[in-house]
């Protein structure tokens, strides 16, 4: 209310005597809260007629092929016959991989910049690694094939077959392309923006927090652990989840390093197929009318894998808060 | 005021390039399709500009299957394809297209052998390594065609392209032709389900797959393989003759393959005693009732100097050019097309 009624100071500025003398008004108030609801509902909007339109495109393959779709692993453009299976593992699984490498590296390096590093390197790291988001895809994706797989095959990856070639995921032969090599690709795309939420999120975190722990005889680690990382937990795991979003859609440098080959395999060393990808590498050249609808339908399923992941994070974020919600209450 | 004059000036530069554009009044003739033929594409919408001043192209490389596709919606005023279309659907076309062949290109065996030996190989032999049936070097086939060359106990590394594309058409087609078990279990097309291998985006992505994995073998275009000094094989063709992939046997398979009237032809497995046996060629689809008179007609005449003016330049960007008889059939299709 108090917002709406004019200065009473007059002025020589003709425009303010101007606003001074017109009646108060909420009519821009208004028109504020209705034209962001509408931005806001476009994004709802455009999430449906995405939907809907991959669903359009998708309608052949689906009523051929039906739910069978989703749980067979022939990818044959010959034959016609088409299942997304190892695609959907595949696109899991590299992301899986990525996470599992670029989340603790992110959150580190995060905790580094707000709480210990010295104001001489934090600007120039920062800087560094979004530098590091800004390189095209396609090229962290030939320095993939060229330097990254080379590397990877000569020295890392026989180090894990020797000590872990006990276990299924790290046994048979060595090619480079590999699931593994496309998890990696993908973690070293998915580090800076982890890295850039995680950081905003710990420094948004009250200095009276920190304040707090250290008057208590806290440690340097104990602060970090109690204070900050526990009380940023919920946004951090956002910054997780948006991570997790352009992991699953992530396409051309996955598509260069993982060697493209529809298979579920348990060893990391084989090569693997994404969702993204296939549709990458296909669908310049489908021809045939189910061909490309099995395509479409490829990134329907894609779309349904990102939105149920989210849900599970989000459900999986809401048992986090509530359960530490009664522990506190306990306490 | 600022405004006013940065208004003015705006107001300038669409005076400018509204009566530079009305100035030069070009007809632009649109084509969309196959990417192995853009170089040269380019080149000769880039020197018809000279010839013909008053029309200038807009190609789109975006894929066989998009150029395809774009004909037939009549998108596009031409369309281009690494393969011929299929009888479905050249029957989707609301009339008759035509088949234009072009250029010739081919797929070559490239590897990655210490010590880079020279190699020699046969229809039984790639169909073999690429049905997941021959897994070494030093399989008794292989050596039995390379004599004196030894061969280490390294598994074979198989990489094809994992993007649909028409050098794969071209490698399916010939296997499809030589091997029945390859036509039975896999077939032609421009990505099929692979029995073994590694895939890689593009010829880039092949070739950089071959050139850092030891004992790995796959196929390129042979453009892609003399641009990169890769190795590469030759091939004993139907008629029983070993033939080093080149412009000239590419242009000999051409010259020896039984082609039909409505060019929809494939020249893997040519007879000719001079025949690479794993090439093909690439084509323009263009409509042989044109809607639009005028254009139609420019379009006609670009066809015609590219047949026989064109062709010329095909051999310094790495493409086989046609064969003269069939270079004269083409010319006469050309004719063909009405107003």
């Amino acid at each position: 209310m108090e917002i709406a009624t004019p200065p009473a100071v007059a002025s020589d500025d003709p425009r303010s005597v101007a606003r001074a003398m017109a009646p108060p008004s909420r009519f821009g108030d208004k028109a504020f809260q209705w034209l962001t609801l509408a931005m806001a509902m476009a994004v709802v909007v455009l999430i449906i007629l995405t939907g809907w339109q991959l669903w359009l495109g998708s309608s052949l393959a689906i009523q051929k092929f039906g739910f069978h779709f989703l749980t067979t692993s022939t990818w044959d453009p010959v034959a016609e016959q088409f299942g997304a299976l190892p695609f959907i593992y595949g696109t899991l699984v590299s992301s899986l991989i990525a996470l599992l490498i670029a989340v603790p590296l992110s959150i580190a390096t995060a905790v580094y910049l707000t709480e210990l590093a010295p104001l001489l390197i934090r600007q120039p790291l920062v800087s560094l690694i979004e530098m590091l988001a800004a390189i095209p895809s396609v090229i962290l994706g030939l320095w993939g094939i060229f330097v990254m797989v080379p590397w990877l095959r000569d020295y890392p990856f026989p180090l894990l077959k020797r000590l872990f070639g006990w276990t299924p995921f790290f046994s048979g032969p060595i090619y480079g392309t590999s699931m593994l090599a496309g998890g990696i690709i993908i973690a070293i795309m998915i580090l800076p923006i982890i890295t850039s939420v995680s950081r905003e999120i710990l420094r948004s975190v009250p200095d009276l927090q920190r304040e707090a722990a250290y008057a208590l005889g806290a440690t340097r680690w104990e602060v970090t652990r109690i204070a900050v990382l526990s009380y940023a937990r919920k946004g951090l795991f956002g910054a997780v989840i948006l991570g997790l979003g352009r992991a699953l859609g992530e396409t051309m440098a996955v598509t260069m390093v993982i060697g493209n080959t529809p298979q579920i395999a348990a060893s990391l060393f084989k090569p693997g197929y994404t969702l993204a990808s296939v549709i990458a590498n296909e669908f310049t050249e489908a021809t045939t009318d189910i061909y490309l609808e099995a395509l479409f339908e490829i990134g329907l399923v894609l779309f349904g894998v990102t939105i149920l992941v989210n849900l599970i994070a989000q459900l999986l974020l809401k048992t986090m808060t509530t359960t530490t919600s009664t522990t506190r209450a306990v306490q | 005021m600022k405004s006013l004059k940065i208004s003015r000036k705006i107001l300038a530069i669409v005076l400018l390039t509204g009566v530079s554009a009305t100035a030069s009044a070009q007809m632009m003739i649109n084509g969309a399709g196959a990417t192995f033929p853009y170089p040269i594409y380019s080149k000769w919408f880039d020197q018809y500009a000279k010839v013909d001043p008053s029309v200038r192209f807009n190609y789109q490389s975006i894929g066989s299957g998009g150029g395809q596709k774009q004909i037939l919606a009549q998108t596009v005023d031409f369309g281009a394809s690494d393969g011929p279309m299929s009888d479905d659907n050249l029957a989707k076309a609301p009339g008759k297209l035509l088949h234009i062949p072009t250029v010739a290109g081919a797929d070559v065996v490239a590897y990655n052998l210490s010590g880079n030996p020279a190699l020699k190989f046969d229809a039984d032999t790639i169909a073999g390594i690429f049905l997941g049936q021959i897994k070494k070097w030093n399989d008794p086939k292989i050596t039995a065609l390379n004599p004196g060359v030894t061969l280490p106990d390294q598994e074979i590394v198989v990489v094809h392209r994992s993007d649909g594309s028409g050098t794969t058409y071209i490698w399916t087609d010939y296997l499809s032709k030589i091997s029945p078990e390859w036509k039975r279990k896999v077939g032609t097309n421009t990505s099929v389900n692979w029995p073994t291998g590694i895939g890689g985006k593009g010829n880039e992505g092949v070739a950089g797959q071959i050139k850092q994995s030891p004992g790995a073998l796959g196929y390129v275009e042979l453009v892609y393989a003399v641009q990169n000094k890769m190795p590469y094989a030759e091939v004993k063709n139907s008629s029983g003759k070993f033939v080093r992939p080149s412009l000239e046997s590419i242009t000999a398979a051409l010259a020896t393959a039984d082609i039909p009237d409505d060019f929809r032809f494939s020249i893997t497995n040519a007879t000719g005693p001079d025949a690479y046996p794993i090439s093909g060629a690439t084509w323009l689809l263009v409509y042989a009732q044109q809607k639009d008179a005028t254009k139609g007609r420019k379009l006609v005449e670009f066809l015609k100097w590219a047949a026989k003016d064109g062709e010329k330049m095909a051999k310094d960007l790495q493409y086989a050019p046609l064969p003269e008889n069939l270079q004269q059939r083409v010319l006469n299709r050309i004719d063909e097309i009405k107003m």
